[in-house]
C-alpha cells in the first residue's frame, strides 16, 4: 500500500499553506491545553445528550462519537472542485432514478445490465411510473469522499437513502467556536449554520401540488430507539417542524394527516428517517409497527411528498456504483469531475477470478451492506478471516465488489502519544430542492482512531472531526 | 401541537412529581422508624410507606417482609417497581427524549444529568442511611431544579399547561393516597384523644407534603388533627392541597380551552371537582366519613386523567 497523503504536511513533509495558521497555533498550545479542551467537548457532548445506539451492544446503549479537536481543514481552492464534482454527481443520481421508474433508456442503451436493477431487492415497483414533484428522488444526499493525494477527490460511496450525521457536522463546529475562539479569530471559516434553512426550503419547493401555500413538513423518525434518533430530535428542532412517528399519522382518504391535540392536521412533505421496508405494512413489511398505512397510496395519488424518494436505494446500491462514471457521462454528457474507485464486480467471472488471487490485497464488501459491517481489509486481515471469505465470495460471488485497497489521506488528531497522523474520510450533505442543488461548505469528517486503521465508522471506533473550508 | 408530544410531556411531569413524592415518603418514613417504639406504637411505618406509594400488592410478589431494607429497595431502585424512583427517572429521561424539541435545554439538561448521576452513582443503591438521605435529597432537587427550569423557561403555551396538568393532577393522586392510608389518626374535634402515637403520625404526614413549617403559619397552633386535614384537603394556599391543584388544573385547563377555542369534558370535570371542593366543610366532610371522601377524589382524580387522555393525548 502507498504511503498516505497528509493533509497538514504533504507528500514532502512541507507544511501545505491551509494549515499554515494551526500549525502556528499547535506550537504555541501545550499539549495539556488540548487535553483539556477534549474533555471539555466530551462532557459537553455528554450533556447535550448527543449519543448514538451501538446495535447488539446492550452495555453501551447510548455512547458518544469520539470528537477529535483538531479541525480538518481545506482551502476554498480545493472545495471548489469537490463542490462541482459532488452536484455533477448528485444530478445524474436523480436523474438516473426518473429514468429507472420511467422509460429506463440507460437500460436500452445497455449500459447497465437489467438483472442488476430488477433483481435487486431495493428495486421498487410500486415506484413504476410514479411521477414525484420536480423529479427529485434524492432530496438529501451524503456522499462519502476519500482523498488519495493534492488533487484527487474519490467517491468511496453514494447515500441515496437516509444519510445520517449532518447534526454532527453542525454541532462540532458549535462546540469547536465555543472551545477555541481564539482559533476561529485566526481563520476565515465559511460557516455551515445556513443549512437547516437551506434544507427546508428544498423540502418545501418540493411540496405536491395540492399542499396550500404554505405546506406542511414533519420529520418521520423510528422513534427514540433508533441509532440516530438525536439527529432526528436536533433536525426537527433546528427546522421548527413536528417530529413525528408512525403512530402520529393516519391516512385518511388518500391524504396524510398528523393527529394533535387540536385534532388531525394534514402533512404535505415528509422527510422520512425511516427506510423504505418500514413505510407503509399495507405495501411493504406488514411487520412493521414504524409505518403508516395508506402511505404508499397518498403517495401514489401525489397529496404527499417523501424526501427521500422511495426506492432511491437503488442508486446507492454498491453494484450500481460501479457503472456511476458511465451514468454521469449518459445522462449529463459531461466527464464526472469526481472519480470512483476501481471497482471489481465479482459477478463477471473474470473479476471474480482476479479478486480471490488478490484477496489479501482488496477490500471486499457486501453489495447491499453498510456502516463497515461485513467487509474485508485484505491487508489487515488474517489467513484464517480471508479464506472463510473465500468461501463466502464463491458461494455467493453476485453479493461482492472489490476495491483496491486506498491510501486514505490522514490529518493530525489527538492521541494518547501526542499528535499522530489518522486516516479520515468526508461526508458532505448535498441538497436538491425544485431549482437548484445547494451544499453548505464542509461536511462531516470521520476519522479512524486506532492507528493504522482505515473503518471510520462510528459503529467501529471511529470519531469525527470539525471540517473546516477556508474563505478566501 | 402533536398529541404524542402533549402525552410525553404530561407522563414527563407525573413522573418527577411522583419520583420526588416517593422520596418524601422514604424521608418522613425513616424519621419516623427512628423514633423509639413508645412514640409510635406497633403499627409498620414501612408497611404504610407501601401503602401511600400505591404499591403494597406487588411488593409482596416479591418480598416476605416489609422491613426497611426491603421497603427502600423496592421504593427506591427496584426495577421491578413501575413507581421506583429509579423507573420513575428512568421513564422521564425516555420521555424528555421524545419530546426534547417541546423542552427546553434546562429541563432537558436537568432530566439527563439527573439520569446519568443515578447511572453513575446510584446503580448499586446505597449502602447506609447517610448515602440513602443524599440520594433522597438529589430526588427532591432534580424535581424543584425541573419543576423551576419549566417555570422560568418554557414559552406560556399548551407545551407549559400539558406539562402542568400532569405535575397537579399526579400531586393531587399523591396527596390523596398520604390521607387515604392515615385517615384513622385525623379525627374530628370532638372525639380527639392526642398521644403522642397520632403527634409522630402527623408529623410525618406534613412532612410528606413539605407542610409541617406551613402548618404553623396557617393556623398558628399546636397541631391538631382537623387542622391537618384541613390544610391538606381544602386550603387553597397549600400548594400540595387538593383544592390548590385543582385550582391550578382548573386554570391550565381553561388556558388550553382559551388558546384552541373550545372547551369540554375535562374542563368541566375539572371544574366540577373544584367546586366541591371549594364549597366543602371540614366537619361535613368527617360527618360523611373522611376515607370516603377521599376515595371518591381518588376516583375522580383518575377520572380527569383519562378524559384528558382521551380528549387531547390520542
Amino acid at each position: 500500500m502507498a504511503v498516505a497523503f497528509d493533509e497538514m504536511n504533504g507528500p514532502g513533509g512541507d507544511l501545505r499553506p491551509a494549515y499554515r495558521e494551526l500549525s502556528r497555533w499547535l506550537k504555541e498550545t501545550p499539549p495539556d491545553a488540548l487535553e483539556y479542551r477534549r474533555q471539555e467537548a466530551e462532557l459537553l457532548f455528554r450533556r447535550i445528550g448527543i449519543t448514538f445506539a451501538v446495535y447488539g451492544d446492550a452495555e453501551a446503549q447510548e455512547r458518544l462519537i469520539p470528537f477529535d479537536v483538531i479541525p480538518r481543514i481545506m482551502s476554498a481552492k480545493e472545495w471548489a472542485t469537490l463542490e462541482k464534482g459532488l452536484k455533477q454527481r448528485v444530478r445524474a443520481l436523480n436523474m438516473f432514478l426518473r429514468d429507472i421508474y420511467h422509460g429506463r433508456d440507460i437500460l436500452r442503451a445497455n449500459i447497465i445490465p437489467d438483472d442488476l436493477i430488477f433483481q435487486n431487492p431495493v428495486f421498487r415497483p410500486e415506484m413504476n411510473g410514479q411521477s414525484v414533484p420536480h423529479d427529485v428522488y434524492v432530496h438529501i444526499a451524503g456522499i462519502d469522499i476519500v482523498r488519495v493525494d493534492a488533487d484527487n477527490f474519490i467517491v468511496l460511496e453514494d447515500n441515496a437513502r437516509t444519510p445520517s450525521g449532518v447534526s454532527y457536522m453542525l454541532e462540532n463546529r458549535e462546540i469547536m467556536m465555543r472551545l477555541f475562539p481564539d482559533l476561529f479569530a485566526r481563520h476565515r471559516v465559511a460557516p455551515v449554520e445556513r443549512y437547516p434553512d437551506e434544507l427546508l426550503s428544498a423540502l418545501r419547493s418540493v411540496a405536491p401540488l395540492s399542499a396550500s401555500a404554505e405546506p406542511t413538513v414533519a420529520l418521520m423518525t423510528p422513534g427514540v430507539y433508533n441509532s440516530a434518533y438525536y439527529e432526528h430530535s436536533f433536525l426537527a428542532d433546528k427546522l421548527g417542524i413536528e417530529l413525528v412517528e408512525g403512530r402520529d399519522l393516519i391516512v385518511k382518504n388518500d391524504e396524510v394527516f398528523m393527529r394533535t391535540t387540536e385534532g388531525l392536521k394534514r402533512v404535505d412533505v415528509i422527510y422520512r428517517r425511516v427506510d423504505d421496508d418500514f413505510l407503509d405494512p399495507l405495501t411493504f413489511r406488514p411487520d412493521s409497527a414504524l409505518g403508516v398505512p395508506g402511505l404508499m397510496s397518498a403517495y401514489a395519488a401525489g397529496n404527499i411528498t417523501l424526501a427521500n424518494a422511495v426506492g432511491t436505494g437503488i442508486a446507492d446500491d454498491k453494484a450500481i456504483y460501479s457503472y456511476m462514471p458511465e451514468i454521469v457521462k449518459f445522462y449529463l454528457g459531461e466527464e464526472p469531475i469526481l472519480k470512483n474507485v476501481p471497482t471489481w464486480r465479482c459477478r463477471e467471472p473474470k473479476d471474480l477470478a482476479y479478486v480471490l488471487d488478490n484477496l489479501s490485497e482488496l477490500v471486499v464488501k457486501e453489495v447491499h451492506g453498510s456502516g463497515g459491517y461485513g467487509m474485508l481489509i485484505g491487508p489487515a486481515a488474517t489467513k484464517a478471516t480471508i479464506e472463510a471469505f473465500r468461501d463466502k465470495l464463491k458461494r455467493e460471488p453476485e453479493g461482492f465488489i472489490a476495491q483496491p485497497t486506498l491510501a486514505l489521506s490522514t490529518c493530525p488528531t489527538c492521541t494518547a502519544s501526542g499528535l499522530a497522523p489518522r486516516h479520515v474520510d468526508l461526508r458532505p450533505f448535498v441538497l436538491t430542492g425544485s431549482q437548484h442543488v445547494t451544499i453548505v461548505p464542509g461536511g462531516l469528517t470521520r476519522v479512524a482512531l486506532k492507528e493504522g486503521s482505515l473503518v471510520v465508522n462510528s459503529s467501529q471506533g471511529g470519531g469525527t472531526k470539525d471540517t473546516w473550508i477556508l474563505d478566501e | 401541537m402533536l398529541s404524542r408530544t402533549a402525552e410525553n410531556l404530561y407522563w414527563l411531569a407525573r413522573y418527577v412529581e411522583r419520583a420526588e413524592y416517593i422520596a418524601r415518603t422514604i424521608d418522613a418514613t425513616l424519621r419516623v422508624t427512628a423514633l423509639p417504639a413508645a412514640y409510635i406504637g406497633k403499627t409498620n411505618e414501612w408497611e404504610s410507606a407501601l401503602l401511600t406509594a400505591g404499591v403494597s400488592a406487588s411488593f409482596y410478589e416479591t418480598y416476605q417482609e416489609a422491613t426497611e431494607q426491603n421497603v427502600v429497595e423496592y421504593l427506591a431502585f427496584s426495577p421491578s417497581n413501575p413507581s421506583s424512583i429509579k423507573n420513575c427517572i428512568e421513564a422521564a429521561r425516555l420521555n424528555s427524549r421524545s419530546v426534547r424539541t417541546a423542552l427546553t435545554s434546562e429541563m432537558w439538561d436537568t432530566i439527563n444529568s439527573a439520569w446519568i448521576e443515578l447511572g453513575e452513582l446510584w446503580g448499586k443503591g446505597t449502602s447506609s442511611r447517610e448515602e440513602l438521605a443524599r440520594f433522597l435529597r438529589f430526588v427532591q432537587e432534580t424535581s424543584l431544579r425541573f419543576d423551576g427550569s419549566a417555570y422560568r423557561t418554557m414559552l406560556r403555551n399548551d407545551a407549559y399547561w400539558f406539562s402542568r396538568l400532569g405535575l397537579h393532577l399526579e400531586r393531587a393522586d399523591n396527596t390523596a393516597r398520604i390521607l387515604d392510608v392515615k385517615y384513622h389518626v385525623l379525627l374530628p374535634e370532638e372525639e380527639h384523644v392526642g398521644g403522642p402515637l397520632d403527634y409522630y403520625q402527623w408529623t410525618s404526614i406534613l412532612r410528606s407534603v413539605s407542610a409541617l413549617t406551613a402548618y404553623h403559619w396557617v393556623y398558628r397552633e399546636t397541631l391538631k388533627p382537623w387542622l391537618i386535614a384541613d390544610l391538606l384537603i381544602l386550603n387553597d394556599t397549600l400548594p400540595r392541597s387538593l383544592a390548590s391543584c385543582y385550582s391550578n388544573l382548573v386554570r391550565n385547563l381553561d388556558q388550553i380551552g382559551v388558546a384552541y377555542g373550545r372547551q369540554g369534558a375535562s374542563q368541566r370535570h375539572a371544574r366540577g371537582v373544584r367546586n366541591r371542593l371549594e364549597h366543602s366543610h371540614m366537619d361535613d366532610i368527617f360527618q360523611h366519613g373522611v376515607h370516603e371522601f377521599i376515595q371518591e377524589f381518588i376516583s375522580d382524580n383518575a377520572r380527569l386523567g383519562e378524559i384528558i387522555t382521551k380528549q387531547y393525548l390520542i
